[in-house]
């Protein structure tokens, strides 16, 4: 009897060991792909093409970008800019929502919920929102054009709500009430440190959301100063040597520019932050999946 | 837990209620709950400006678009838009590829999401599972633009991966980006890569919720766990399945807009199969044509995308009132 449930799981073991252990190899090569192509030596790439490990060995594309690195750097700025308003102004207002709408004592909450509600099951889609943003707006070449747009995300809003209702006992509201706290008060001073988990969670949702977007820079932005990283990485892949020559045009460049490996030292510039922070913030994520998860 | 803030005595103690009576209850809640309604006005005026008021921009799906008219300015044509949409074929062909590729990714990747969840929550060793999980969840923090990247390395003509592994075993290199039929594989394949560990996660934790003296008791009666999986762990996720189905479906007809953008990017000649509702609504928007027949593409895919949701909704409710979305 022992015997043979040892050997099913023996079996199991060694299937999922193969399987898990193939797709997350399968995860994992392309970056392989890129470090090594980023590292390899340009002559070599262009007369056998990329491949796994890397081709020779050279850090000319990086040392590229290190001598020129005014657009890339101001890129850096605007990202880190935008993403870190972003996610103060999204938080506030998720939460503060969130938390109107948790409170149970307040007698609309259902109607305003769908509301917000309503508007992931039907949206306008892009184009209005265009109209919008440039026309009405005025927000063409401004960098409230790269924050505005999807600033509430509402299933986010959905998901804080179900997290505070989850974390924060009706009864401390109530005494609070009791002790003559206004609602502001009581949110700002009790519900945010009680929540403090599911803000960095969503936080960090939103934070790669912004980190990584390069859509609204392509509609809004034509103002070279206000692009943002994924943009000029973009704009790169699309072509090298028009944006090397915009990035080289502040002075002559010392080195000669190695165009198939600059693109992918490039990817790797930009991606550099999330994958360096990635190793300590991934349980947070994981959370965050699942608070999503519970609410379905 | 408890150990909460002191609050201070005497803020704001009004007496409510009594002396209001007689307005409208939305009045008197208004008044008893004043701060709340305030702390709601600015997510509410957002959603008014960025969700709300743009609904009216529809409007243009019926109307002779320009710049200096606006949306309430410009002239009415009634269903030109529409007729110029759907007569120039256009209209068939990008609403045939975003469902044919939102099926695919709906079937293949629900199937790996889930054989991931099963393999990864039952098997043994620790490190190596989390090891594997960090390497699984590693691709959806990276943007499409990134992946674009990635992909052009591997299938780039001259100098990708895939040719020069080609070449070493001496066989004529392949562009796949004259190839169309070859993206039916591409781009599921990157779908799936890209969102296995977010997805399987989902299932995990729902895997994580099954009682585990169930499972106990099947392993005394002598259930493998080949069994187990198959009669204990499928049917409690079977709920999460499905809600994660519906929810799919109902963006059946909303492509990946970023994905499709930029893995298929601007390569015309794949179009025929890889163009959907979205990039085709954003590349005549940003190239700037006819507004008019761009939105009545919008306008088509608002109105099936919600009739669908809501179809499905109603569906389910009647079947299984639990799974309802709403």
């Amino acid at each position: 009897m022992n015997k043979i449930k040892a050997v099913d799981k023996i079996v199991f073991n060694v299937i999922s060991k193969a399987v898990i252990g193939f797709i997350s190899l399968v995860c994992l090569i392309p970056f392989i792909m890129v470090i090594s192509g980023s590292i390899s030596e340009e002559s070599e790439i262009l007369r056998n093409g990329y491949s796994l490990l890397p081709r020779g060995f050279s850090l000319d594309a990086y040392q590229f970008i290190v001598q020129n690195p005014r657009s890339i750097l101001n890129a850096y700025g605007v990202t880190i800019f935008v993403t870190f308003t972003a996610i103060v102004m999204a938080l506030f207002l998720i939460s503060m929502t969130a938390y109107v709408l948790y409170r149970k004592d307040f007698k609309y909450r259902n109607t305003f919920s769908f509301i917000f509600y309503f508007t992931t099951i039907f949206n306008g889609g892009l184009l209005p929102t265009y109209i919008m943003m440039v026309s009405y707006l005025h927000l063409k070449d401004n960098i409230l054009a790269l924050i505005l747009p999807n600033l509430i995300n509402v299933f986010f809003l959905l998901v804080m709500r179900s997290f505070i209702s989850g974390t924060v006992p009706e009864s401390i509201i109530e005494s609070a009430k009791i002790d003559g706290a206004n609602d502001f008060y009581i949110y700002w001073k009790i519900i945010l440190p009680l929540i403090k988990v599911g803000l960095i969670t969503i936080g960090l949702f939103e934070a790669v959301g912004y980190w990584n977007n390069w859509v609204n820079a392509m509609l809004y932005i034509n103002d070279k100063r206000l692009y943002p990283l994924q943009y000029v990485l973009y704009q790169l892949l699309q072509s090298t040597q028009a944006y090397a020559q915009s990035m080289a045009d502040t002075g002559g460049s010392g080195v000669q520019l190695p165009s198939e490996t600059f693109k992918l030292s490039m990817t790797i510039v930009t991606t550099g932050p999330i994958i360096l922070a990635y190793p300590f913030l991934q349980r947070y994520f994981v959370q965050g999946v699942t608070i999503g998860a519970v609410k379905g | 837990m408890l150990g909460v803030t002191p609050v201070k005595q005497g803020l704001h103690q009004k007496k409510e209620g009594t002396y209001i009576r007689g307005v409208t209850p939305l009045m008197r809640e208004l008044k008893k709950n004043k701060i709340l309604f305030l702390m709601l006005i600015p997510a509410l005026v957002y959603i008014l400006i960025f969700n709300y008021i743009p609904l009216s921009g529809l409007l243009v799906a019926f109307k002779k678009y320009t710049y200096a008219d606006g949306i309430f300015g410009s002239p009415w044509v009634g269903l030109d838009n529409f007729k110029f949409f759907f007569m120039s074929g256009e209209a068939w062909t990008v609403t045939r590829n975003t469902l044919v590729f939102n099926t695919i990714f709906l079937v293949v990747g629900t199937i790996f999401d889930v054989l991931a969840a099963v393999l990864v929550s039952e098997m043994s060793g620790k490190y190596f599972k989390r090891l594997c999980q960090s390497f699984m969840f590693l691709p959806f923090f990276m943007s499409w633009v990134i992946v674009g990247s990635i992909v052009y390395n591997m299938f780039n003509y001259e100098y990708g991966v895939l040719n020069t592994i080609l070449r070493f075993f001496h066989i004529q290199p392949i562009d796949v980006y004259n190839m169309p039929k070859a993206w039916y594989f591409i781009l599921p394949a990157f779908s799936i890569w890209k969102n296995i560990g977010y997805n399987s996660i989902i299932y995990i934790t729902a895997i994580m919720g099954i009682n585990p003296e169930i499972k106990e008791a099947a392993e005394i009666d002598g259930a493998n766990i080949f069994l187990r999986i198959r009669h204990i762990t499928i049917p409690h996720l079977k709920p999460t399945i499905i809600i994660m189905t519906l929810l799919a479906v109902g963006r059946i007809l909303r492509g990946n807009f970023e994905m499709f953008y930029q893995l298929v990017g601007t390569s015309s000649r794949l179009f025929e199969h890889t163009d959907i509702i979205d990039t085709y609504v954003f590349r005549s928007m940003i190239s700037g044509t006819d507004f008019g027949m761009v939105s009545a593409a919008a306008f088509y895919q608002s109105i099936l995308c919600f009739v669908i949701i809501v179809f499905v909704n109603w569906c389910v409710k009647k079947y299984e009132p639990d799974y309802a979305l709403f």
